[in-house]
């Protein structure tokens, strides 16, 4: 060949080489800002340990700041992942997690173990998950057959899940007669406030084997485009391959969600982004929506905690304002 | 053993309709093997079974002398390639990217490939005159080309046996002929088992060694050209006139289409 692409090894230590510099520094952005103050030096002072041990700022940032910034690097590396993921195996460049509805199914399984008074981990995360494959379940018997492949009838299903999911989620908040009814509605929305570094810990500890899962299927992804009889003529297995990454997928997709609520469109967003910068090889868009995911949720955070005058807003807020007309510029677009 | 592939009392049926019923029947290695028949003959679940695509309900595949069921994916793609009627023209990587994913049987679970990866994909692509679109992407090729192209990312799984799905459907007649060519010199020259789907009896006629028609999802009649295309066999089959008498290069028959309006005339 004479026009060979760079070896996909290269690309892929290139892509990852890059977007780890670019998730670094928005980490590092994401500790340095906040209400509290601390410029970008006296933060590098607290990261590198020359600083005083017992200050303000050494509390802030260990405690509250790079806990938050990891958990939202987590949250958007899952998503983003999981939007790559879904886009893939249902040759669909508009599915999501959020999109498909599989994120509100999560949101009913959290919402019902946080009201039934389970733990955070592991009961909730596990109600969670039940709710993400229910739903996975529902939409895979509603757009089952030939009428997968039409974007219409995925989004038509996932706009029906995600309507049916949201009354249910109204019905159980209005039937608690809580005072954590205001932290369900703000977690609802996508919050990152609440990460300890120890759950956060948890969490990368439950995504870090889904990452290194789904990147194994990365190759089987490039040949799933093709449709599933030429992968399988190929040698893939395809239905170990689908159930294996529709369950880790969405498993890890319902982790998050019961960590942090619905922050929707990363997956949307992200793959897109990536797929124009680095072309269509899932073994390197693996690992950049992971990098890059996690970079984006970082900054969206970031502008989630410094816009508003007072306070802060959810970070999912962010992400539906820049993913929602992304979303109807890809519907607009002819072919695929 | 010199079956490329044998089937034994084959029958399948998608819920109650019954597609194919009891097929026996064996293709030669080095053999250019055609199946016609009308719409609904189960020629694509035929095919289809063959490459294990559909699942084995009843009866027996053997490929290369072994049950179909007792190879590995990976093996099963080494012995057998497979080029649908529908090519997923929509997939996002160029030529050259598109060929090397045949080498995916001979690959680890990553696909990455080697130097000999890369000039197989590269002879492949010299084979079916592709090489010059290696950066293209599929969307921007004429439908020959396209085809083409995955008929040498199906070259690339280095098979004994190749599958085709109708690859002249959609092509107009210079394509058609570049690609039954093709698939000649694939049998001649590298000694590749090709079977092939075909609604043109008259391609079936030139390019076939064996012709096996299909009526029903049962077997009308398997053999040579000559044998099976006779006027007889082919008006009961297809339900319609047709005139079948030498083609002018000799030795394969030419079987022509009778309008209705000359019907009358002709009794």
């Amino acid at each position: 060949m004479t026009a060979t692409p760079p070896r996909i090894v290269t690309r892929l230590i290139w892509a990852s080489c890059v977007l780890l510099v670019v998730l670094l520094a928005a980490v590092f952005s994401g500790i340095s800002a906040g209400s509290s103050g601390g410029g970008m030096f006296s933060v590098l002072q607290v990261i590198l340990g020359k600083s005083d041990p017992d200050s303000m700022l050494h509390a802030i940032i260990w405690q509250i700041r790079l806990p938050r910034a990891l958990l939202a690097a987590l949250v958007g590396a899952t998503l983003s992942l999981g939007g790559l993921v879904f886009q893939a195996l249902l040759r669909n460049l508009l599915a999501e997690p959020y999109i498909l509805g599989i994120s509100g199914g999560s949101a009913i399984g959290a919402i019902a173990g946080i009201l039934l008074g389970l733990s955070r981990f592991p009961g909730v995360s596990l109600t969670a998950f039940l709710g993400s494959m229910a739903t996975l379940a529902l939409i895979l018997v509603m757009t089952s057959g030939r009428s997968v492949m039409k974007k219409e009838s995925l989004l038509l299903s996932g706009v029906m899940v995600n309507a049916f999911c949201s009354s249910v989620i109204m019905f159980l908040i209005s039937i608690t007669q809580d005072a954590k009814l205001h932290n369900i509605i703000f977690w609802l929305m996508g919050d990152l406030s609440t990460a300890d570094i120890r759950q956060v810990g948890i969490l990368a500890g439950m995504l870090f084997p889904c990452f290194v899962i789904i990147f194994w299927h990365s190759h089987a992804m490039n040949l799933l485009l093709m449709g599933k009889e030429m992968a399988q003529a190929t040698g893939i297995n395809i239905k170990v391959v689908t159930i294996t990454l529709l369950v880790t997928s969405s498993f890890m997709v319902s982790a998050t969600v019961s960590h942090c609520g619905l922050i929707g469109f990363v997956g949307l967003v992200m793959p897109h982004l990536l797929r124009l910068i680095f072309g269509p090889d899932h073994r390197v868009l693996v690992p950049a929506c992971i990098l890059g995911g996690g970079s984006y949720l970082v900054i969206c955070d970031l502008l989630a905690r410094t816009l508003p005058q007072q306070g802060e807003m959810p970070a999912g807020v962010i992400t539906a304002i820049i993913g929602a007309p992304l979303f109807i510029i890809l519907l607009k677009k002819p072919g695929r | 053993m010199n079956q490329a592939i044998k089937i034994t009392n084959l029958s399948h049926s998608f819920g109650k309709r019954n597609v194919l019923r009891k097929l026996s029947f064996s293709v030669e290695k080095g053999d250019f093997f055609i199946i016609i028949g009308p719409n609904g003959s189960g020629k694509t679940t035929l095919m289809k079974l063959m490459a294990r695509i559909l699942k084995l309900r009843k009866g027996q595949i053997e490929i290369l002398g072994l049950s179909n069921r007792s190879y590995a994916p990976k093996a099963l793609a080494r012995a057998v390639a497979f080029v649908p009627q529908r090519l997923p023209i929509d997939l996002p990587f160029t030529v050259g990217e598109t060929v090397l994913l045949g080498r995916t049987p001979y690959q680890g679970a990553l696909g990455i490939e080697g130097e000999k990866d890369l000039e197989i994909a590269k002879q492949a692509m010299q084979f079916t005159e592709v090489d010059h679109l290696t950066g293209a992407t599929l969307g921007q090729l004429s439908g020959g080309e396209q085809q083409r192209v995955f008929i040498a990312r199906a070259i690339c799984q280095q098979p004994e046996i190749m599958l085709l799905d109708e690859p002249t459907a959609s092509l107009d007649l210079a394509h058609q002929v570049k690609v039954m060519d093709l698939m000649e010199k694939l049998k001649v020259e590298k000694a590749i088992t090709v079977i092939m789907v075909s609604h043109d009896v008259n391609l079936a006629a030139m390019y076939s060694d064996q012709v096996l028609l299909l009526k029903n999802g049962e077997i009308v009649c398997i053999g040579s050209p000559s044998d099976v295309l006779s006027f007889r066999k082919l008006e009961e089959t297809y339900g319609c006139k047709l005139l079948v008498d030498e083609s002018p290069h000799g030795g394969f028959p030419r079987v022509t289409l009778v309008p209705g309006r000359y019907m009358e005339s002709d009794e």
